[in-house]
C-alpha cells in the first residue's frame, strides 16, 4: 500500500488484464467495446495518477509505491517517479487511439487482437512502474509475445519474416541483460531498483554490465546498426501495431538507459559515451538519407524514428540536465508524432490499400481536413518551433553541445535532413496534381479518424507551447540522475570559462599582490 | 533378521511392486477388458506410493546400510515421477483405442502395469545410495521402458523404436557398469560414501576413467549430447502416451540420479566432473536447438527439445552447489508440466477419422478451428522457449542464477545466448498454429480428462510464479538432503 491509500498502479494493470481475458471470450463487436472501455478507464486512471502525483520540491522521489513479496525471489514492487509518470501517460493516451484505429481495419479474429493489445498495455505500464529488477525484466521481455502475434497474425504480406526478426533480435538483446541482472542482484544483495540505482558497482565490472544492458536497450531503441528489425516490423505490422511500436515500445530502450545504464553504471556510461555518440551520429545522418529515398510511407517513418531516437541517445549521454530532459521530451514528442504519422498512413492505407507514395498525390484537394492534420504532424516531426519535437530536440542538442560540439553539429544536420524527407513526403502525397484517379476520389476523414488524430494534435501543440507541464514532473528526477553521474561525467569539449571581467578597482589588486609579497 | 525400519523406508517401491504384481494377476485372469479398471487402480497405487512419501520414506535417512536413501531429494523427484506416470496412464486408453481399425489395437492392461514397474525402478534410481542399487533401479526402469516403446507391436515404427532403445540402452548400461567396476576396483567400494571418501585425496587415473565412464553412461540415460542419438528415433516411433512418459518421468529420474551421483559419490572430485558437465550441457543446448530446426515431425521436434532442456538442467548441476541442485529440481518440476502439456496437445492431433497425425504442417491454422487448444499449445511453446511471464522462464532463470552464483558467468552467457536459437523452432510451431492458413481440421476433443489436464498444465505455467516461494523451500530442502 502507498501514501495514496489505494493500489492505483495495480489497478491500472488489472483493468486491461481483465479486459484482455474478457476479449478472448467475446464476439467481434463486444471485444471492440470492451477494449475501448478498458483503455478509456486506464486513461482516466492515468489522469488521476498525474493529478495526484506530487510535483513539489519536497515530494518523495518514488510515489504510489506498492510492495507485496509474493514471488519468492522477487517482489511485486511498483512505484513511479516523474520520468515513469510521463511515459505511462503517453501509453494510456495512445492506447484508446490504437483501439479506435483498429475499429474497422481489423476484421478477422477481433477478440484475440484486442486481447493482445490490452495485454500489451499491461506489459508497457508494467515496465514503467516496476521497481523490482526481475519484475521489470519479466514485463520487458513478455512484450515480445503479444507483439509477435500482432505482427504475425494481422500484419502485411511479409509478416512472418518480420515477426521472426522482431522476436529473435530483441530476445538476443535481452537475455544478456538478464545475466547482468543476476550478477547485480547477487553483488548488491537486493532486487530493488531504487536501491540498485544508489549502489556503487566496481568500475571494471560496470563496463561489462553496461555492455550487457546496452545490448538490450540498443536493440530496443533501436540504434544503428541493430535497427534493421524496425523497418521490417513497422512495415508489416497493422497500423495500431506500428503506433504502439513507435510510440511506446521504442521508449522502453530510452527508459532503460535513464533508469539503469546511467544511474547504475555512471563510470561505464562515461567510458562508452563516445561509442554512443559515434553510433548516434551515423544513425542520424545515415537513416535520414535512407528515409529520403524510401518509396514506402511506413518505411520512411520507420527510418525517421531511428534518426529521432539517435537524438535521444546523444541527449541521454550528454551527462547534463538539458540533455536528459531534452531526450525525454523527444521521446514523448516522438511518441505522439510518429504515432500520429502512422495513423495518417493508416487512414489512407485503409482507403487505397497501398503504402506506395507514388500512388497518391494532391490529397489536399479531396481530403482537406486530412491534409491539415498531416501537415501539423509533418511540421512537428521536422521540429518546427511551437510543436513538441522542437522543445525536445533543442534541449537535447543544447545539452550535447556542452559535451561535444562536433556531435551537436552532426546531429543537427539530422534536423535539416528530417525537414527534407518529411516535406518531400508531404509534397508527394498531399500536393501536386491528382495523378491517380482512385486516390483523387477517396473521402476525407470520418468522425472516428478525427477523434483519433485531433487529441494527438492538441497534445503536440501543448508540448510545444507550454512544455513546462511536462518538464516539471521529471525535473527533480533528472536532476537526481545527473547528480548521480556527476563524479564520472567526462570533460566536455566546450571549455566553459567564466569571463574575467574588468577589475572594479585597480588598487585592490595591487593590495592583494602586495600582501602576497 | 528383518530390518523393519528399512522396509518402512522403501514403502513407495513396495507399494508399487506389490500393486503391480496384484494387478498383473487380475489382468491375467480377467483379460483385456479389465484394462481401464487396471488403469484407474494403477493410478491409485501411484497415489498410495506418493502418499507414503509423507511418512518415513520422505525423511527416514539411510536404509539397508546405505544402499538406499529415503530423503527429501528422493521424495521430491519421486513425486514428479509418480505424477508424470499417472498422467501417462490417464491419457493412454483413448490413444490406443482410436488407432486404425486394421491394427485392432486396444489398450492392454499391461500398459499401466509396466509403468508401475518402471516407476518402482525410477524410485530406486533417485534413492540409490550405492552403485549397485542404482544399476538395479536403472535396469528395472529400462526393461519396462523397452517393452513400452514397442507396445504397439504390429506397428513397424514402434517395434523399431523398442529395438533401438534396447540395443543402445544396453550399450549404455554396459558403459555404466564398466565405469562402476573401475570405480570399485580403484576405490574399493560401490557405495557413494565410500567412493567419495576414496576420491577425497585426489583422483587416480583409474578413478578418473571410472568417473568418465559412469558419467557417459548416465549422459546416455538423460539423452545428453553426445549420447543423444537414440532419442529422436525412440520418441518418434513409440506410441505418443509412451513418448510423453519417456520425456517426463525417466528424464526426471535420470537427471535426479545424475545429480545424486555427481554430488554424493563424486562430490570430492567436483573440478573433474564439472568440466564434463559444462561441455555436455552446452553441447546439448546448442545441438538440441540447431537440430530441431529442420524437423517436420512434432514428436521428433520435442525429442530435440528434451535434449535441449536437459542441457539447461545440467547448467544447474554444473554449478555444483546446493543452490544449483535446487535449481535443477525446480527446472525438472516445471519441465514436467511443460512437456506433459505439450504431449497432451499432440494427443489431440488426430485427423477426421481419429488417426493420430504427427506432422507439424497439419497444425496450420489450428488457432482458427480449436482456439483453446491453440492457446494452450502456444503457452507450452513460449514456455519451453523460456519467454516470461510463463514458468519456463523461471526454470531457466534459476539455473542461470545458480551458475552465476557459482562463478560460471561464461557458461551462463553462452547458454542463454544459445537459448535464443532454441526459441526459433518453438516460434516456428506457434507460427504454424497462429499465422498459417487453416489446414484440414482435427477431430473434436472428445476427452474431458485430456482437456482438463491440458488446462491445468497451461494455467500452472501462467500463474506458477505465485508458488515460487513454496517451490523454493521444497527444492532447497531436497538439495540440502544431499551430502
Amino acid at each position: 500500500m502507498n501514501e495514496f491509500g489505494f493500489p492505483l498502479l495495480s489497478l491500472m494493470l488489472a483493468v486491461p488484464m481483465l479486459g484482455a481475458i474478457a476479449c478472448l471470450f467475446a464476439n467481434a463487436q463486444t471485444a471492440r467495446m470492451i477494449a475501448l472501455a478498458a483503455t478509456t478507464i486506464d486513461l482516466i486512471l492515468g489522469i488521476v495518477l498525474w493529478i495526484n502525483f506530487d510535483q513539489s520540491a519536497s515530494a518523495p522521489a518514488w510515489q504510489f509505491q506498492e510492495y507485496a513479496p509474493v514471488f519468492g525471489r522477487f517482489a511485486w514492487a511498483l512505484g513511479i517517479d516523474g520520468i515513469a509518470l510521463l511515459l505511462i501517460a503517453l501509453t494510456v493516451f495512445l492506447m484508446p487511439i490504437c483501439i479506435l484505429a483498429s475499429w474497422e481495419a481489423i476484421q478477422k479474429r477481433v477478440g484475440e487482437y484486442m486481447a493482445a493489445f490490452l495485454f500489451m498495455e499491461v506489459l508497457m505500464i508494467g515496465v514503467f512502474t516496476a521497481q523490482d529488477l526481475f519484475l521489470f525484466y519479466i514485463f520487458f521481455e513478455a512484450g515480445l509475445i503479444p507483439m509477435y502475434l500482432i505482427i504475425g497474425i494481422w500484419g502485411g504480406a511479409n509478416r512472418i519474416y518480420a515477426s521472426y526478426k522482431f522476436f529473435l533480435y530483441t530476445l538476443l538483446g535481452s537475455v544478456l541483460m538478464l545475466i547482468a541482472m543476476l550478477w547485480m542482484a547477487r553483488e548488491a544483495g537486493t532486487t530493488n531498483i531504487p536501491t540498485l540505482m544508489a549502489y556503487d558497482f566496481p568500475p571494471q565490472v560496470q563496463t561489462w554490465l553496461w555492455l550487457a544492458f546496452f545490448a538490450s536497450f540498443a536493440v530496443k531503441m533501436p540504434m544503428w546498426p541493430v535497427h534493421t528489425w524496425l523497418p521490417d516490423a513497422h512495415v508489416q505490422a497493422p497500423t495500431a501495431g506500428s503506433v504502439i511500436l513507435a510510440g511506446v515500445l521504442l521508449k522502453m530502450g530510452g527508459y532503460g538507459f535513464i533508469r539503469f545504464s546511467l544511474p547504475m553504471f555512471p563510470d561505464a556510461s562515461a567510458q562508452f559515451a563516445p561509442l554512443v555518440f559515434g553510433l548516434s551520429m551515423v544513425a542520424v545522418v545515415y537513416t535520414s538519407l535512407v528515409a529520403l529515398v524510401q518509396q514506402d510511407m511506413k518505411k520512411l517513418i520507420a527510418y525517421s524514428s531511428v534518426a529521432h531516437m539517435a537524438i535521444v541517445t546523444v541527449g541521454l549521454f550528454a551527462f547534463n540536465q538539458a540533455g536528459i530532459e531534452g531526450a525525454m521530451m523527444v521521446m514523448l514528442g516522438h511518441g505522439l508524432v510518429s504515432g500520429a504519422l502512422f495513423l495518417c498512413v493508416g487512414v489512407i492505407y485503409d482507403r487505397l490499400h497501398t503504402r506506395e507514395i507514388d500512388r497518391y498525390g494532391g490529397l489536399s484537394i479531396n481530403m482537406p481536413r486530412y491534409a491539415i492534420l498531416f501537415m501539423l504532424f509533418t511540421m512537428a516531426s521536422v521540429g518546427l518551433p511551437g510543436t513538441s519535437n522542437f522543445v525536445g530536440e533543442f534541449l537535447a542538442l543544447m545539452g550535447v553541445y556542452q559535451a561535444s560540439s562536433w556531435v551537436a553539429l552532426i546531429c543537427t544536420t539530422g534536423i535539416i535532413l528530417g525537414a527534407a524527407y518529411m516535406l518531400y513526403l508531404y509534397r508527394r502525397i498531399c500536393f501536386g496534381e491528382q495523378k491517380n484517379a482512385d486516390a483523387a476520389a477517396v473521402p476525407d476523414l470520418n468522425w472516428r479518424e478525427i477523434v483519433m488524430l485531433v487529441p494527438i494534435g492538441l497534445g503536440v501543440l501543448w508540448m510545444g507551447i507550454y512544455p513546462e507541464s511536462f518538464l516539471a514532473p521529471m525535473r527533480a528526477d533528472v536532476r537526481a540522475v545527473v547528480a548521480r553521474m556527476a563524479p564520472a561525467a567526462p570533460q566536455g569539449d566546450a571549455r566553459l570559462a567564466l569571463g574575467k571581467g574588468l577589475p572594479a578597482k585597480t588598487h585592490s589588486s595591487h593590495e592583494a599582490a602586495g600582501e602576497a609579497h | 533378521m528383518i530390518d523393519t525400519a528399512s522396509l518402512a523406508m522403501v514403502a513407495p517401491e513396495e507399494i508399487l511392486c506389490v500393486g503391480g504384481l496384484v494387478l498383473l494377476m487380475i489382468a491375467a485372469f480377467v483379460g483385456d477388458k479389465s484394462a481401464r479398471l487396471i488403469g484407474w487402480l494403477s493410478i491409485l497405487v501411484l497415489a498410495g506410493a506418493g502418499l507414503s512419501l509423507l511418512g518415513l520414506p520422505g525423511h527416514g535417512g539411510d536404509a539397508f546400510d546405505g544402499l538406499y536413501r529415503a530423503d527429501a531429494f528422493g521424495a521430491f523427484t519421486k513425486t514428479l515421477i509418480y505424477i508424470a506416470a499417472a498422467v501417462s496412464i490417464l491419457v493412454a486408453p483413448r490413444f490406443f483405442e482410436s488407432g486404425p481399425a486394421s491394427q485392432a489395437s486396444v489398450i492392454r492392461p499391461e500398459y499401466p502395469i509396466l509403468i508401475l514397474f518402471a516407476s518402482a525402478g525410477m524410485g530406486m534410481m533417485v534413492s540409490a545410495g550405492d552403485m549397485l542399487t542404482l544399476y538395479i533401479g536403472l535396469e528395472l526402469n529400462s526393461l519396462a521402458a523397452y517393452v513400452l516403446a514397442s507396445f504397439m507391436r504390429r506397428d513397424g515404427r514402434s517395434a523399431e523404436a523398442g529395438l533401438k532403445y534396447f540395443v543402445l540402452g544396453a550399450l549404455a548400461s554396459g558403459i555404466l557398469l564398466y565405469g562402476v567396476s573401475l570405480l570399485y576396483g580403484f576405490t574399493g567400494s560401490t557405495s557413494y560414501d565410500g567412493i567419495s571418501a576414496a576420491m577425497a585425496d585426489g583422483l587416480s587415473r583409474g578413478e578418473l576413467f571410472g568417473l568418465v565412464f559412469v558419467l557417459a553412461g548416465l549422459a546416455f540415460k538423460i539423452s545428453a549430447v553426445p549420447f543423444h542419438m537414440w532419442t529422436p528415433d525412440v520418441y518418434e516411433g513409440a506410441p505418443t502416451p509412451v513418448t510423453a512418459f519417456f520425456a517426463s518421468a525417466p528424464k526426471v529420474a535420470a537427471v535426479g540420479l545424475t545429480v545424486r551421483v555427481a554430488l554424493e559419490a563424486m562430490g570430492s572430485a567436483l573440478d573433474q566432473w564439472q568440466q564434463i558437465v559444462v561441455f555436455v550441457a552446452l553441447a546439448s543446448i546448442i545441438f538440441g536447438a540447431v537440430a530441431a530446426i529442420g524437423q517436420s515431425n512434432i514428436k521428433r521436434l520435442l525429442a530435440y527439445s528434451s535434449i535441449n532442456n536437459v542441457g539447461f538442467a545440467l547448467i544447474g548441476l554444473a554449478a555444483g552447489t546446493a543452490e544449483g541442485v535446487a535449481a535443477v529440481l525446480s527446472y525438472l518440476a516445471i519441465y514436467v508440466v511443460m512437456t506433459l502439456g505439450s504431449f497432451l496437445c499432440i494427443l489431440q492431433m488426430r485427423d477426421a477419422n481419429g488417426n493420430p497425425v504427427e506432422d507439424i504442417a497439419s497444425l496450420s491454422g489450428l488457432s482458427q478451428s480449436r482456439r483453446g487448444l491453440a492457446a494452450a499449445f502456444a503457452i507450452f511453446m513460449f514456455s519451453l522457449a523460456g519467454i516470461p511471464p510463463l514458468m519456463g522462464f523461471w526454470a531457466k532463470f534459476l539455473v542461470f542464477d545458480a551458475a552465476v552464483g557459482a562463478g560460471l558467468t561464461g557458461l551462463a552467457i553462452f547458454g542463454i545466448s544459445a537459448s535464443v536459437i532454441g526459441a526459433f523452432y518453438y516460434l516456428k510451431i506457434i507460427k504454424t498454429i497462429y499465422f498459417d492458413e487453416p489446414a484440414a481440421g482435427y477431430a473434436p476433443a472428445g476427452s474431458k480428462v485430456e482437456s482438463a489436464l491440458i488446462a491445468v498444465c497451461a494455467i500452472l505455467l501462467v500463474i506458477g510464479y505465485l508458488f515460487n516461494a513454496p517451490l523454493a523451500s521444497v527444492t532447497y530442502a531436497a538439495a540440502a538432503a544431499l551430502h
